[in-house]
């Protein structure tokens, strides 16, 4: 079963797009004032942070969708979307760190943003550790689609939680948000690669998506065949 | 059309079925005493260890005492939590549950309330210990609410996500792991309102954080009952 | 692993079901005892369809497997009123000590079940499962783990509901036994019914060649 047309020419357009989005940030975007060179983070660390926000969303309407139907599809769809957003929330924490760094002198703060994209990686690391650990197939994508439910919904009460914590305790290092938008002065071309990335890295995801539950479907076919193989040569 | 399943009315009301499973719960934790000593003597050696690992002076304890409470109680709930479901699984129980004509939402809410109880004792003890080992006042009825309320939400999102951890190859600790991060606005939320308390702060640093820990009850409540049933069904 | 089951158990009726491990005996008392549910066709008890009115079904069938579905730390008389709660027995004092009785198990009404031998949780296992008043009863190999007596007395107390009305569907790998209490036996094989009859028409001998022969095939 060959990738059909579809996924190759968006595969190669998400190639192409990310090419050019990388000269945009890199070359066509001027040189903030006040950060230098870190500032270009800022492109792909937002970007990332949405889209690991997305694919979790995915995973939560995908999860209800796969308990009100079950049909498998919707499991394909969940797991393939954690995992992506886990690497992309991997990505959203590492740039917010390599950000901070520079600009105030430590590698992490415990802002309500990036302390929340942590835990949320948690909870999908969580999430797929559930999976590994669940034999039988029917439990298992159950299981992980209630998981999924409950792990979105605490997302947005952990970050109410973290922000209400830090209007009690302001952080002493950087009083400043270091993903705020106005942070500092976006000019035009600035604001075009910033929406530039957001685009490129919403059509990867869905390519790595494609991909993946592809991969996922052909997995659960040989499972199937071998099966009905076992099957019969045991009659 | 058809009907969706479990149209018909059970015969055991709802509350019935929630007496009954809280009823042979704590009977059967009566004659044993497993879970409560287990909690308690946990919940001590916690203190013990906060104890000995930060400098508790007078100044800093009013600070953290509220953490270091809270952080004992969640530890030791979640030992509680992973014997909510241990017997019936362990010795095949659960069918005898599921044959029966019982709301499957009744059982949830009986399991947790039993293992809400078991909890509330051992924080009944712990708490006074505590107020007199470091000779703090723990007593203010705004706290035990706070107590209460923070403990009940651990306590539904943690019989929920035992009904998922019991069926796991490693269920004592993936528990832990399911469960801490979803915890996580309940038990900061919780420990920003007691130590709020503690520390005499004025009612509006108070009723932000407390506010949450109602929020949180409830939705995960719901969660909790509408899926429920996909858990705990063949 | 089941396939095109046709089977049906007229009202008061008794079906003896035989079969080889891994015929499918279990999942098919599952299904009709609203445990698992069938990935396709048809399930009706009592009149009442599985899929939409389940929870009905529940009250009217009352259920004995291998597993005994006892709590160990409980007495008999502490598990006998936890199900009675639970199926919604008003009075249920009077009912569970007729029970008690009626599997020979009044002397032990107050020792844990977690003391009891194994033919005596089996038979309390019984009583559990008559407590209601159930229409249906289906067995899986109750008589496994029982001695000559507590056999007996499974074997009147399935007589007494039976007469009473009750519907039995039971497993065993007696032939002799099943043959004497049921009206009619099956035979499950690799997931299908394979033969089907009225008990009256045979004798042990006769329904075991069958079998044999039905298994070696």
């Amino acid at each position: 079963m060959q990738p059909n047309q579809h996924l190759r020419i968006l595969t190669i357009s998400s190639m192409l797009m990310l090419v050019l989005s990388i000269y945009m940030v890199f070359v066509y975007a001027p040189l903030e004032i006040v950060m230098g060179a870190v500032q270009r983070v800022f492109y792909y660390h937002v970007a990332s942070g949405w889209i690991g926000a997305l694919a979790f969303l995915i995973t939560l309407i995908c999860s209800i969708l796969y308990l009100a139907t079950r049909n498998l599809k919707w499991d394909h769809v969940a797991l393939s979307s954690v995992e992506i957003g886990v690497v992309f929330t991997s990505m959203n924490i590492v740039s917010g760190s390599v950000w901070a760094r520079p600009i105030w002198n430590t590698w992490w703060t415990w802002d309500p943003r990036l302390t929340t994209a942590t835990i949320m990686w948690l909870l999908y690391a969580a999430y797929l550790m559930l999976r590994q650990s669940l034999e039988n197939p029917q439990r298992r994508r159950t299981f992980a689609a209630v998981y999924g439910i409950v792990a979105f919904v605490s997302v947005p009460l952990t970050f109410a939680a973290i922000r209400i914590w830090r209007t009690i305790h302001p952080v002493i290092i950087g009083s400043s948000d270091p993903s705020a938008e106005g942070n500092f002065e976006m000019t035009p071309p600035m604001r075009n690669a910033f929406f530039f990335s957001l685009f490129t890295f919403t059509f990867l995801y869905v390519t790595l998506l494609w991909h993946r539950i592809r991969l996922e479907q052909l997995t659960v076919q040989v499972a199937a065949m071998q099966s009905r193989l076992l099957n019969k040569l045991s009659t | 059309m058809p009907k969706p399943a479990n149209s018909q009315r059970p015969q055991a009301s709802f509350w019935r079925t929630v007496q009954a499973i809280m009823w042979k719960d704590l009977t059967s934790e009566l004659r044993h005493k497993e879970i409560v000593s287990a909690m308690f003597i946990f919940s001590l050696l916690v203190v013990l260890i906060f104890n000995f690992s930060l400098e508790l002076d007078r100044a800093t304890r009013d600070n953290v005492a509220a953490g270091v409470l809270w952080v004992t109680f969640v530890f030791a709930a979640t030992l509680g939590l992973n014997r909510t479901f241990a017997a019936e699984k362990d010795r095949d129980l659960l069918d005898g549950l599921l044959l029966a004509p019982i709301d499957r939402s009744a059982l949830f809410v009986g399991k947790m309330l039993s293992t809400f109880i078991f909890i509330i004792i051992v924080e009944s003890i712990v708490v006074p210990l505590f107020s007199l080992l470091y000779n703090m006042s723990l007593f203010t009825p705004l706290l035990l609410v706070v107590l209460v309320l923070g403990t009940l939400g651990y306590t539904v999102v943690g019989t929920l996500l035992a009904a998922i951890a019991i069926h796991t190859r490693s269920r004592e600790i993936m528990l832990p792991i399911l469960l801490f991060p979803v915890a996580v606005p309940v038990i900061i939320a919780s420990v920003q309102a007691s130590a709020g308390i503690l520390e005499g702060n004025a009612l509006g640093n108070i009723s932000g954080p407390l506010n949450l820990v109602v929020v949180y009850d409830i939705i995960l409540f719901a969660i909790a009952i509408m899926t429920f049933d996909y858990l705990i069904e063949e | 692993m089941l396939r095109d089951i046709n089977l049906s158990v007229p009202k008061g009726g008794f079906l003896a079901l035989l079969g080889p491990n891994g015929a499918g005996k279990t999942t098919l008392l599952r299904i009709v005892s609203t445990l698992s549910r069938p990935d396709a066709g048809e399930v009706s008890v009592a009149g009442l369809n599985l899929s939409t009115h389940a929870s009905a079904i529940r009250q009217l069938v009352g259920v004995v497997s291998h597993k005994p579905l006892l709590y160990v730390e409980l007495t008999a008389e502490e598990n006998l009123r936890f199900y009675a709660r639970l199926y919604g027995l008003v009075t249920a004092e009077p009912r569970i000590s007729t029970v008690l009785a009626q599997v020979n198990l009044s002397a032990h009404r107050h020792d844990l079940v977690g003391t009891f031998s194994r033919g005596m949780q089996q038979r309390l296992s019984i009583a559990r499962a008559t407590l209601h008043h159930p229409q249906v009863l289906i067995l899986d190999e109750p008589y496994t783990g029982l001695d000559q007596d507590a056999a007996i007395m499974l074997d009147d107390v399935l007589r007494s509901v039976s007469t009473a009305g009750c519907t039995l569907l039971m497993t065993t790998h007696d032939s002799a036994r099943g043959l004497a209490l049921s009206q009619r036996v099956a035979i499950l094989s690799r997931g299908q019914i394979a033969f089907e009859t009225r008990s009256i028409r045979l004798t042990p001998t006769q329904l075991e060649d069958k079998y044999r022969e039905i298994v070696n095939a």
